[in-house]
């Protein structure tokens, strides 16, 4: 029985297709990467998959769940380390994991031990204190990943969860991922740039590349069907070298004002 | 409950953690008592309007309410660029419960602030009629606090960046503000301004206000308080429908 059921997902934004009929599933208990350039709807799919986008067409399951109308029970199911950082820098490390229990139903005395524990686990229970604006971009990090295993969720999604640390972070960042996955037993899907950290981690890798998926299967096995020698060169056959924009062009920004004034 | 505590309380945390912010927006209003308190007094009270500071520091305890909040609102725009707004809406609550919470907080926050602003007119000569007509007063302060506090979350939920903040201060707040009677009373001004304010929720925030503080008002005290709970009321249910339809 797979964990996250995925059928004919599309998202739409007026005429751009962002993500154009993807299926895929994820087994429970496996590290899933979930890969593809600038633009290819890896976020867009994730945004959906964890509610904060609605789907113009196609099903989606998570831990048996329907996206569609038992959504407070998919969003207990999953944690998330987004893309960009959404800790409050105003607040403390201890006030934002607190925060978090709160929000996610916790009373006080099964969430002091449970934050206390996972604030160890990721190094920051001597931090707990201080405010995170004074933390770096690693600490910070740190402190997303324990935060989002509070509530403990059967999945946790992390998106580009390594991007902008040094390979000391990230190194640490990943073996707590790895511990995670084998001791608790909890599903991970994540997306990353750095090809050689999938080609470690997971189990399974699934390519998307302007909306539609263009690869799928363990690492050894795109290799294999590619020809190529590693996880990177296989990404790079299936989806061209050609650089593609950023997500967030001036050209973008410009109709973001554009929106915000009214006009489409 | 639970929900709207937790962002009440974060809201008041982050407030009382900010002392810049405090000092920052008690200056406009003082500047506002101040200037217009001294400037104008002697010719309010020759066109026979009594003591200017007696009616101004309702207006001005509703400027800094009303400043507090609708910044409170827009801060919201803040938390979704910082991203911090993704994990409230990925949690498994409602979004009224979400923006009901940051509306108790802001509300909450900008009454400190008018209460502070209150505090400091005692000291340029300020005197209410009745000291326990506080309570009346904190219950104006709080429903004014609320409206724009909801007014501000809902103008915030269709925007994407700080940029539109000065044309929402200067078309809307400063308008509001200026119609509602607050530095001058609406009952001598040209009937199309009387028209305005009629329509102004603030007016009825500021007529409540001064009954509360000084014992005059245009209309009944519990005229004020309805049609400020109708608006409040009406605002929340207009926030409502666009939170919920609001994509982070």
């Amino acid at each position: 029985m797979p964990i996250i059921e995925v059928k004919n997902l599309t998202k739409k934004f007026g005429d751009f297709t962002a993500v154009n009929n993807v299926s895929f599933s994820v087994e429970k208990g496996e590290i899933f990467a979930f890969l593809g350039p600038n633009g290819a709807g890896k976020t867009t799919t994730i945004k959906m998959l964890t509610t904060l986008l609605d789907p113009t067409l196609g099903e989606v399951k998570i831990n048996n769940f329907n996206l569609k109308n038992e959504r407070d029970n998919v969003r207990r199911s999953f944690g998330i380390v987004f893309q960009d950082p959404s800790l409050d820098d105003d607040l403390t490390a201890y006030e934002n994991m607190e925060f978090h229990a709160i929000l996610y139903g916790h009373n006080k005395a099964d969430r002091t031990p449970r934050i206390e524990e996972l604030l160890k686990l990721v190094d920051l229970w001597d931090r707990r204190k201080e405010m995170v604006k004074n933390f770096s971009g690693g600490m910070k990090r740190r402190l997303e990943i324990a935060r989002s295993l509070i509530h403990t969720p059967k999945i946790i999604f992390l998106d580009e969860p390594t991007v902008g640390l040094d390979p000391q972070t990230r190194n640490h960042i990943w073996s707590y991922v790895v511990n995670l996955s084998k001791k608790e037993g909890v599903t991970v899907f994540l997306t990353t740039h750095y090809m050689e950290e999938a080609d470690k981690m997971a189990d399974r890798v699934v390519i998307i590349d302007h909306g539609k998926i263009i690869g799928s299967g363990t690492p050894d096995e795109l290799k294999t069907s590619t020809s190529t020698n590693s996880l990177e060169e296989a990404f790079l056959k299936l989806t061209g070298s050609a650089i593609r924009s950023d997500e967030a062009s001036s050209v973008d920004q410009l109709r973001s004002h554009a929106k915000m004034w009214g006009r489409k | 409950m639970n929900t709207i505590y937790v962002l009440w309380l974060r809201q008041l945390k982050k407030y009382s953690r900010s002392t810049p912010r405090i000092i920052g927006s008690l200056g406009q209003p003082l500047l506002f008592l101040l200037v217009f308190g001294f400037g104008f007094g002697k010719i309010f009270e020759k066109a026979g309007g009594g003591n200017y500071i007696q009616f101004l520091v309702p207006g001005i305890v509703a400027m800094a309410v009303v400043f507090t909040a609708i910044f409170g609102g827009i801060e919201l725009i803040w938390d979704r660029q910082f991203g911090f707004l993704k994990e409230t809406m990925v949690a498994p609550v409602s979004r009224f419960s979400i923006m009901l919470g940051r509306a108790f907080g802001g509300a909450t926050v900008s009454v400190i602030q008018g209460a502070a602003v209150l505090v400091i007119s005692f000291f340029i000569g300020f005197k209410m009629s009745n000291f326990l007509m506080i309570f009346p007063a904190l219950i104006f302060m709080f429903l004014t606090a609320f409206f724009f506090t909801a007014l501000g979350t809902a103008i915030a939920s269709k925007l994407t960046d700080m940029q539109a903040f000065p044309i929402i201060m200067n078309f809307l707040v400063m308008p509001l503000f200026f119609l509602s009677g607050s530095i001058f009373p609406l009952n001598t001004a040209p009937t199309a301004l009387q028209v305005l304010g009629k329509l102004d929720p603030l007016s009825y925030g500021i007529d409540g206000l001064r009954y509360a503080f000084i014992g005059i008002s245009a209309n009944s005290p519990w005229t004020d308080f309805l049609v400020l709970a109708g608006f409040s009321v009406a605002i929340l249910f207009i926030g409502k429908y666009l939170f919920e339809k609001m994509e982070a």
